[in-house]
């Protein structure tokens, strides 16, 4: 893609468009104003991702905003993926802030639901859900591609975005995962992250229905991955996480190790392992490595997975 | 229909706190349907309170009444002349009937002993499930008959989110127990019906100005109106 047809610039369209394998990796804000917390986890991140996710109040916590943690990522050498979901902002403010980001140079977004209320610390907060992620998506589109607010208004300057989502290979109805998908390019996705991968089978069988429905060759696909810290981990996430598909041959294979240092070892051999074998599917364009608080895992798993160094771009 | 729970006691003799005079007021309609506000529930929370009156050595005149509708002006009028002898009423009508009773009766407090919930049905005895938002513009053509404005955790309008697992939403009810997932629900009911495209159509943003976020609303039907 030449500079001219390319939809926002940024390191992450360039090095996925370019075809290269791309490995994204998330930062999680404090639940303070401390912005040094960011500054360092990006410093572990730099040079071993080629963007961040700035999650977005996750879990539905509070946190140091995600555009401001984005724009602290940007100046400490990372390019942030700023995360934006439904249940905190309505599509006033959801307008209001990309033109914001992208006015302080953020170039990346993911389009999401968010998780709920009632899983965070303000349980009793009313949820706002004006629009769902695949609306969301659709009006960034057309402020990017039609100049044209939501309400059809247009504006001078467009906000230029590389726009994307996310999907969850595990939820439920399975084969409407697929459709969801196609919904989400046919609203205007550039790119997709799914949830955390340990089912492989499964993940291979979604696949198999994306590359059927052609969705591989309509939007990059980077696919999720959560090392594993510990067997007390492993089955949080089993059986307490919604929307997880974790084998228990995962959870009795980390268990399997003395816990601490083995287990964590454990952990990022799995998902080194994962990372190799999640490259060969036909229509898997990156990695998505999720590190929930374990930052300084990331460089050994991209470095021991053979991924680096990361490309340059121009 | 409309559903109501009844405030806690304490909260009710909170509200009630150096009142000596106080009529208790049912309503017949959706509040006695769902258990909580009909007449025989106005002649229980009367009864308790003068209970707690005495045992607490409190003065307390304390009867109750009961209106068809307490939301229409001419079910008042026929409880008019009980409501003129006290100064406080307590309704136990959903909170159309509690504003209708304290703009009809200007002169008396009136005060709430019911929380209204919601615009339920009841799937079983005694269990009632919410069942519409009544956001104005109704989507249940398109869905299967299943509402995903206020049956969907999040309002989702273009299907499920990831947190749908084996039929059931990733939030929980207030004790812990399962909700089952709307979007499931409209996927299972649109493919029995050979109306699967449905799901892949795109639904624009809502036009949420026709609920309750367009201020107030105000329904008149012309052609109904006296001439």
């Amino acid at each position: 893609m030449t500079p001219e047809t390319l939809k926002a610039g940024s390191r992450l369209e360039k090095i996925l468009s370019a075809g290269t394998f791309c490995v994204t990796g998330e930062c999680g804000p404090p639940k303070s104003a401390d912005g040094s917390v960011i500054v360092e986890k990006a410093k572990l991140l730099n040079g071993y991702v080629d963007a961040a996710n700035i999650t977005d109040n996750q879990t539905a916590v509070v946190r140091i905003s995600s555009m401001a943690s984005g724009v602290i990522a940007q100046q400490n050498g990372v390019e942030a993926i700023m995360q934006m979901t439904c249940r905190d902002r309505n599509r006033l403010a959801m307008q209001a802030d990309i033109l914001g980001a992208v006015a302080l140079g953020i170039r990346n977004i993911l389009c999401l639901t968010g998780d709920h209320m009632s899983f965070g610390n303000h349980p009793q907060a009313k949820g706002v859900h004006d629009i769902d992620s695949v609306q969301l998506i659709r009006m960034y589109k057309d402020m990017r591609d039609e100049k044209k607010f939501q309400c059809g208004e247009e504006m001078a300057v467009e906000p230029r975005l590389f726009i994307g989502c996310a999907e969850n290979p595990f939820g439920d109805p399975f084969e409407f995962r697929t459709l969801r998908l196609k919904k989400k390019v046919l609203a205007g996705a550039d790119f997709v992250q799914t949830q955390c991968i340990f089912n492989i089978p499964k993940f291979k069988q979604w696949m198999e229905m994306v590359r059927a429905e052609g969705l591989h060759q309509e939007i990059k696909i980077l696919a999720g991955i959560t090392p594993i810290k510990g067997a007390g981990m492993a089955r949080y996430m089993k059986n307490f996480v919604p929307g997880m598909d974790v084998p228990q041959e995962i959870v009795d294979r980390i268990a399997g190790q003395e816990k601490g240092a083995p287990q964590q070892e454990e952990g990022k051999k799995l998902a080194v392992e994962m990372i190799k074998e999640l490259a060969e599917i036909e229509g898997v364009a990156g990695v998505h490595i999720m590190a929930v608080e374990w930052e300084p895992a990331v460089p050994d798993i991209v470095e021991r997975a053979g991924l680096l160094p990361r490309p340059t771009v121009a | 229909m409309i559903t109501a729970e009844r405030k806690p006691f304490e909260e009710i003799l909170g509200l009630l706190e150096g009142k000596e005079k106080v009529l208790v007021a049912g309503c017949d309609t959706c509040v006695a349907v769902c258990l909580t506000g009909g007449e025989k529930e106005a002649e229980i929370l009367a009864a308790e309170l003068s209970i707690k009156a005495k045992e607490d050595g409190r003065p307390l005149d304390v009867d109750h009444i009961s209106a068809i509708r307490q939301c229409e002006w001419e079910y008042l009028d026929a409880i008019a002349e009980k409501v003129e002898q006290y100064p406080v009423v307590i309704s136990m009508a959903c909170g159309i009937g509690i504003q209708s009773m304290a703009e009809k009766f200007t002169d008396k407090l009136v005060l709430p002993a019911v929380n209204t919930n919601m615009l339920g049905m009841p799937q079983e005895h005694a269990v009632w499930y919410e069942r519409c938002a009544a956001c104005g513009d109704c989507v249940l053509g398109d869905t299967g008959g299943i509402c995903p404005v206020v049956r969907c955790s999040k309002s989702l309008m273009n299907g499920p989110c990831g947190g749908s697992h084996d039929g059931k939403c990733e939030v929980t009810g207030p004790n812990k127990e399962e909700i089952d997932c709307a979007w499931q629900l409209i996927h299972d009911k649109l493919y029995a019906q050979g109306r699967e495209d449905l799901l892949l159509r795109y639904t624009p943003p809502k036009d949420w100005s026709k609920s309750s976020s367009g201020g107030p609303r105000k329904m008149v039907k012309e052609e109904a109106k006296p001439v």
